[in-house]
């Protein structure tokens, strides 16, 4: 699906994450694709998406300038549209936090 | 290999060349042992080494490959499925999230097999195939093995295993069947990739009468650049980048920093085609395993450091090529920091032609033996195979190699 930071994402589950110096790598074993994490702080994001409402929250809490943003959102969007991550259809650990 | 965003920067090229904590891609042989015996293998297989890891051993690298959070391992022999543990250990490695892609020709891969395998996120499957046609391929890999290796498509096509690979390497006698091959992966649902043919193992014997030409390397760069985005090729091709941009794929020898070979007995080699003393780096049962041997081995440290271009370094297209690759250079006796035999730019013709020493060989050799005039000599088939029809020897008999050794056992008896 289209990517909208402001809805809630997670890491798809099928998708492992390894941190390496540059960022990290992202394989998925359904697709059995590989994609880079270019940067640490998108690794980072990209592994807090799910303890956040939006997207857009997630941005906001791991620090990410303003003025990058819409860098982030980019990278996050291509991640979506190779389903490395998907929309949280409802906010199940918010709601067990709660 | 995609990456996140647009295309890999340059920084990310540099990193890759530093080396990773962890390979991207392992290959690892689990045995030496195959029940074929292609002119071409880069292995050198044939017979199983007594000294080949045990289960026990072999799952210790398997948790070990979990620590280090490799994602997939290249599991290749040989011919993997003949080792009895081989469907524990995959059982073993996809338990514990480390995914397996096997290479196999096929001969086990029945309907039984197939439909298991299916159901498993964590395997995936790449069967050989060097001919769209059975003439072409079994004159390479054996008589029978072409029609063995489009029943295992169809028993896997007809189980839903989706994307499953087609796996070619490239040779002067099917670099014309790419369309034909596409056609091939796309009937039966599967993905293709194609490889370089190197001149490591029994490949070094046939590599002057099988490397594709340069007329052949620059159709069959003009193929990639019009195919090459549905087509796998890992790092096998970079050496034509000089024929004009960079190709899909990996645009750089990913020996020692994102990809390193495992053999049978454990050894640790830089790739898959540098089965030579050159290029060991160490032994998995060796103190601190294999990750130590991946972070810490002097060999792979030296690879991450910048290569000399050498006699290249004057070449405007050294950035791209890099000098092409390492094993075939030290296989056909080439210096290491000059050009790679395949120059697309022929800057090889000359120390090729020039050469006086026989080049190095791989000591490790498991090609099954055939006995002449009473001495036991290694038997990679000939080229010139005799174009005999298959008829199995038993109506029961599958193997694709059946009544192939009637040459060798006169010259036996």
């Amino acid at each position: 699906m289209p990517f909208d930071p402001a809805l809630p994402w997670t890491l798809d589950p099928q998708v492992a994450i390894r941190p390496e110096s540059f960022g990290g790598l992202a394989y998925h074993f359904g697709t059995r694709r590989l994609s880079f994490l270019k940067s640490p702080a998108l690794r980072d994001l990209v592994l807090s998406l799910a303890d956040h409402p939006s997207a857009e929250d997630a941005i906001e809490a791991e620090g990410i300038p303003a003025s990058e943003r819409r860098q982030y959102e980019s990278a996050l969007g291509t991640l979506a549209e190779t389903g490395m991550i998907t929309a949280r259809t409802t906010n199940t650990e918010a709601m067990v936090a709660a | 290999m995609t990456p996140a965003a647009a295309a890999p920067v340059p920084t990310l090229v540099e990193r890759f060349e530093r080396g990773l904590d962890a390979p991207i891609c392992l290959t690892w042989e689990l045995t030496y042992a195959c029940n074929l015996a292609c002119v071409h293998c880069l292995s050198s297989s044939g017979r199983r080494d007594p000294d080949e890891l045990s289960t026990a051993q072999c799952k210790a690298v398997i948790d070990e490959l979990q620590c280090m959070q490799v994602f997939y391992v290249n599991i290749g022999g040989g011919e993997p499925t003949v080792r009895r543990d081989f469907w524990e250990l995959l059982e073993y490695a996809t338990a514990r999230g480390v995914g397996v892609k096997f290479s196999t020709n096929g001969s086990r891969i029945d309907r039984a097999v197939a439909e298991s395998l299916a159901t498993s996120d964590y395997v995936d499957v790449q069967i050989s195939l060097d001919g769209a046609t059975a003439e072409v391929n079994d004159r390479v890999r054996g008589a029978g093995s072409f029609d063995t290796a489009i029943g295992a498509m169809r028993n896997l096509h007809e189980a839903g295993f989706e994307d499953f690979k087609v796996s070619v390497v490239v040779t002067r006698e099917n670099v014309g069947q790419l369309d034909a091959f596409k056609a091939i992966a796309d009937r039966y649902g599967a993905q293709l990739r194609i490889t370089r043919l190197r001149p490591s193992g029994r490949g070094a014997d046939v590599w002057d009468e099988l490397h594709p030409t340069q007329a052949q390397q620059r159709r069959l760069y003009d193929w990639l650049v019009a195919n090459g985005e549905n087509v796998l090729t890992g790092d096998s091709f970079f050496h034509l980048s000089a024929l004009g941009g960079p190709l899909p794929g990996l645009n750089l020898c990913g020996a020692g920093r994102v990809v390193c070979l495992i053999d049978p007995v454990g050894d640790v080699y830089a790739c898959p085609f540098a089965i030579h003393d050159e290029f060991l780096a160490g032994n998995v049962l060796g103190d601190g395993g294999f990750s130590s041997v991946w972070r810490e081995s002097d060999l792979f440290r030296e690879l991450r450091e910048s290569q000399s271009p050498g006699a290249c370094s004057s070449c405007d297209f050294y950035d791209s090529c890099r000098g092409g690759c390492m094993a075939a250079k030290f296989f056909t006796g080439l210096p290491m920091d000059g050009p790679d035999p395949e120059c697309v730019l022929g800057n090889a013709d000359e120390a090729l032609a020039a050469r006086k020493a026989v080049p190095p060989r791989s000591p490790v050799d498991h090609s099954r033996l055939r006995i002449v005039n009473g001495v036991e000599t290694p038997n990679p088939m000939p080229i010139e195979l005799p174009k005999v029809e298959h008829v199995p020897d038993r109506a029961c008999d599958e193997n694709p190699l059946a009544g192939f050794w009637n040459g060798a056992r006169k010259v036996s008896g």
